[in-house]
């Protein structure tokens, strides 16, 4: 029973910042997706050897990774400090009871 | 490579590390951190993940299973890529809470409840004592590789005695930097400062073996390419289940493993590290795994068969004879090992001494909480855990003969202390997890381990009886260790992960649903699930006031250190408005308290240290209250704001009307003072100048009575005005004595006229009444009204100036109000000084003086006004109209 106290619509720029903690949080759905497609390959119909492939796809999807981690960080960076009552969507699906 | 030298670079290395932790412990005391708590030196630090497992192992597994050995570096760089989804929550409650360990986190988010407290410990022990043995025949084994190639020089020692000589430098290390102080926040600045060299070194040992198998050896990535493919690595098959159990595996661990928690939540300094963490971490994991494969096909094809593929990153720069790699290689995998255990040390001794050692002695000895030192006991408690643990490690490698596989340890490792994941990840979104649940799936969960995985890896009849293991426990099938449940067809370590987390989850959920959490667990709850909302205040534990501040101060001086426990106190004092070292024992203040001793001993202990000084009032009733009806209690919070503010409103608007009513009274009062002394002066002065005649002597007698009239006249003059002055003041103090009665109003008319007659009586006036109208009985004071209807009719004969003066008295009955109007034909009365005509003084001619000082309608108006009535001026009416309105029933004043 919070009052409403967050605005419907947003400034560009926290509007930025929250599109960006929404993609921090997809992030990791996204990696791992990604890191168990291999499983679906598994059954090689090819006779020929996939491990070196399969290795430099995952290397290849982790530097990824990495770097998308990276720019976001420098974005989320000085956010995470603060609180996170003015996201009010987190802070109520985290918060229920 | 002479071992000896080996040796010696051993030693170099070492005290290199003792040197670094030692002159950053020492800026780090004179306040000059700086860079060394910077995100770097933290991202570094969590590399204790890799452990000599990896950096041995990797490779060895990478031998055996081909990619699988990603899975245990994906799942932590998954979870450090989301980490705005669990890491910085579990780092932002560590830092609000001072949580000391990973079972710290736990008893603190349930009630503070020891048992879980030492449930978590036993099973985070457990589970670290074959990974601290694992590290210990990891370096043993790189000993022996070096031992094998000795040929002069000190004859190296068997495989035992080295292992002892490296616990027992392991414990002094970490004895010597882990607990030479209890620190608040319980962090380490040394030690994990030497961590993170240690991190650099084995990241640079490892490349560089990497970059040598590569490119020294092999001839480039495409030719890696092509060799990988030629391996029997490349026979590898990725067997679904396993990939994605053991990302989910190591994922949990990265959380869960008391080592990693000590560095990731306790030792974090700043929550903005982790965010450069959350990409650092995974490209360190990726840099430590991306030579992996390479090194092994190599290692495959180079050594002869048989070698053991887990010593590949040592055994193939020896055989090129490269001793210089290999002698990085090998101080690479001692930094891994040492780091490792270093850190699992502290972080187990702190558990074991937080919470078994000090609640047992506080239970044994509760006197002694507040009377003896507890800081001696705490330090001595954690160097003997430290000890312990590694003598614990010790004598699982001795006995275990260190002959299996190092990956398969680490796993089982794993998947124990993954069972503390469904209650942490529970405790941090659920508010409904309860104490009951969380310590239903943690016992559950661990027995299954112990059963399914633990137990069963010394070997079949050394612990669980081969035939048991075969056929399950009396031959009852379904309970086989390695077949629960009739669960056949899955690997060993899937399976048991798979029963211990399932069954740990549901009894966790279950126990959770059912059971009733009690105020101090939903308070806790509350403040660890909405640990990111702003007004957050925390659970109030304590009642006011039953602490004595004094003894309080004497408890945190054993715990904190006489320096830090006075300057939290006078802090605290000073903020409350105090001079001094001793604050009000506030609940805020014994809560705050409370937390800055949990830093060093953990909540439970500090919980039941704190509760021998205040009492057990562990929930005050407005926490109660506030448990039982959070909204209803925010609404009348935010009405009682609302109501508040009207109120100051109010008052505020009170005031300011107070003011200006005062202003004005001042100025009344001023303008009455110097009115009144004029009026006083003026009789007087003639009075003083006549008589100041008289006294000549020689006057003639009818000078002398003319001028002794005057006198008179100005001495009755001068009592009409004192007598008037009399009647207002006692008018306007409301003090008058009523004389209330029946009275004809004709009457009181006629009466006021014949006595007014006397005003001016050379004058004559027509009055017109309507004797109809008048006929009236008023119950009021008969005598007063009268005076009033005296001034106005002398009022009327004195001021009115037509030639043919005349007089006209209404009189009006409206409802339970009598009003009577006197109106004369004169000229009437200005527009602006209508206004003025009641107030004192208020004169608008100067031309009849004869009449008193002005004050006659000002006392008419006072009079009505005890009268219950009302003396207006009536404009409009063709001359001067004064209306008056009384109650036909004037009730006694209460």
């Amino acid at each position: 029973m919070r009052p409403s106290r967050t605005p419907l619509f947003l400034a560009r720029r926290s509007y930025r910042v929250r599109r960006l903690r929404d993609f921090a949080r997809l992030l990791p759905v996204l990696g791992t997706f990604l890191v168990l497609l291999p499983v679906l390959w598994a059954p090689a119909a090819t006779s020929a050897p996939d491990t070196a492939p399969d290795g430099i796809y995952l290397f290849v999807v982790w530097a990824g990774l990495v770097v998308a981690a990276a720019l976001m960080a420098r974005g989320l960076g000085s956010e995470a400090n603060k609180t996170e009552t003015e996201t009010g969507a987190g802070a109520a699906a985290e918060g229920e009871d | 490579m002479p071992f000896n030298i080996l040796v010696l670079a051993c030693l170099a290395y070492v005290i290199f590390l003792f040197l670094v932790a030692f002159l950053v412990e020492r800026r780090a005391a004179q306040g000059e951190a700086g860079w060394l708590r910077s995100p770097l030196v933290y991202t570094l630090s969590l590399s204790i993940y890799c452990s000599a497992w990896t950096f041995y192992g990797a490779v060895g597994y990478a031998a055996r299973s081909g990619l699988e050995f990603l899975t245990i570096y994906l799942g932590p760089s998954l979870v450090f890529v989301g980490w705005w989804w669990v890491l910085r929550k579990l780092v932002r409650i560590g830092r609000q809470q001072h949580v000391t360990s990973i079972a710290d986190l736990i008893s603190s988010r349930y009630g503070k409840s020891n048992l879980l407290g030492v449930i978590v410990t036993v099973i985070a022990v457990v589970a670290a004592t074959p990974y601290i043995a694992l590290q210990l025949q990891s370096v043993t084994l790189s000993f022996g590789v070096f031992a094998t190639a000795a040929s002069e020089g000190l004859t190296p020692p068997d495989k035992d005695s080295t292992a002892i000589w490296v616990a027992a430098g392991l414990a002094l290390f970490t004895i010597l930097f882990g607990t030479r102080k209890l620190d608040a926040n319980e962090q380490h600045t040394g030690i994990v400062t030497a961590i993170a060299v240690e991190a650099v070194v084995k990241l640079v040992a490892f490349l560089a073996v990497g970059v040598f198998v590569v490119w020294g050896l092999a001839g480039g990535p495409g030719d890696i390419v092509a060799r990988i493919n030629a391996s029997p690595i490349a026979d590898w098959q990725l067997q679904p289940g396993r990939w994605v159990g053991l990302m989910a595996l190591s994922a949990a661990a990265v959380i869960c493993l008391p080592r990693m928690f000590q560095v990731l939540v306790v030792e974090n300094a700043d929550e903005r590290h982790l965010a450069t963490a959350s990409w650092a971490f995974p490209l360190y994991l990726m840099g430590m795994s991306l030579f992996v494969v390479p090194i092994a096909v190599v290692g495959l094809a180079l050594l002869p068969a048989g070698s053991n593929p887990d010593l590949f990153v040592l055994t193939l720069p020896l055989s090129q004879g490269r001793g210089g790699l290999a002698m990085l290689a090998f101080l690479g995998g001692f930094s891994s090992a040492t780091s490792m255990v270093i850190v699992a040390a502290i972080a187990l001794a702190t558990m074991v001494s937080n919470h078994v050692v000090m609640p047992l002695w506080l239970h044994l000895r509760p006197a002694h909480a507040v009377s003896g030192d507890v800081r001696r006991i705490v330090l001595r408690a954690r160097r003997l855990s430290i000890a312990g643990v590694l003598a614990l490690g010790y004598a699982y490698f001795a006995v275990s003969g260190g002959s299996a596989a190092l990956a398969a340890i680490g796993l089982i490792s794993f998947v124990g202390v993954a069972q503390i994941l469904p209650p942490m990840l529970g405790g941090l979104f659920w508010r409904g997890s309860t104490r009951v649940g969380a310590t239903l799936g943690l016992c559950l969960g661990f027995a299954v381990w112990a059963y399914t995985l633990f137990l069963p890896s010394f070997g079949p009849d050394a612990v669980i009886p081969a035939q048991v293991l075969a056929e399950g426990p009396l031959g009852i099938g379904w309970l086989r260790p390695q077949a629960l449940f009739g669960v056949t067809g899955m690997d060993p370590l899937l399976h048991a992960m798979f029963w211990s987390l399932v069954l740990n989850t549901a009894a966790f959920t279950f126990g959770s649903i059912l059971t009733f959490p009690s105020p101090m667990e939903r308070m806790q709850g509350a403040a660890f699930v909405n640990v990111f909302e702003a007004d957050q205040t925390g659970p109030r534990g304590w009642a006011q006031g039953r602490a004595e501040p004094e003894a309080l101060l004497v408890m945190a001086q054993r715990i904190l250190g006489d320096e830090a426990a006075q300057s939290l106190f006078e802090g605290a004092a000073r903020g409350q408005g105090k001079v001094g070292y001793l604050p009000d024992a506030t609940p805020k203040f014994v809560e705050d308290l409370e937390r800055r001793l949990a830093g060093s001993v953990g909540a439970a202990t500090s919980h039941a240290m704190i509760s021998q000084l205040v009492g057990r009032a562990r929930v005050s009733v407005e926490d109660l209250m506030a448990v039982a009806n959070e909204t209803a209690q925010i609404k009348e919070y935010s009405t009682r704001l609302e109501a508040q503010q009207d109120e100051l409103t109010r008052t505020a608007r009170a005031l300011r009307e107070a003011n200006e009513k005062l202003t004005q009274l001042s100025v009344q009062k001023d303008a009455f003072l110097s009115q009144i002394s004029h009026e006083l002066r003026t009789p007087m002065t003639s009075i003083r100048a006549f008589s100041e005649i008289l006294m000549e002597a020689d006057l003639p007698p009818e000078m002398v009575v003319n001028y002794a009239r005057i006198i008179h006249d100005e001495a009755i003059r001068l009592t009409r005005l004192l007598d008037d002055l009399l009647d207002l003041s006692v008018l306007e103090n409301g003090s008058v004595q009523l004389n209330l009665g029946l009275a004809s109003l004709p009457e009181m008319i006629d009466k006021a006229l014949r006595t007014a007659g006397n005003t001016r009586p050379e004058r004559v006036f027509a009055v017109q009444r309507d004797s109809a109208a008048e006929a009236i009985f008023l119950h009021t004071d008969a005598d007063r009204l009268t005076q009033v209807f005296i001034n106005l009719i002398s009022n009327a004969r004195k001021y009115c100036g037509a030639e043919r003066p005349e007089l006209r008295i209404a009189v009006r009955q409206k409802g339970g109000r009598v009003t009577v109007d006197f109106i004369d034909n004169g000229a009437g009365i200005a527009k602006e000084a209508q206004a003025l005509v009641f107030e004192k003084f208020a004169r608008l001619t100067d031309e009849t003086r004869a009449g008193g000082a002005g004050l006659g309608l000002a006392i008419c108006r006072e009079v009505m006004a005890n009268l219950g009535g009302t003396i207006t001026y009536l404009p409009g009416q063709g001359g001067a109209a004064f209306r008056v309105t009384v109650p036909l029933r004037l009730e006694k004043a209460a």
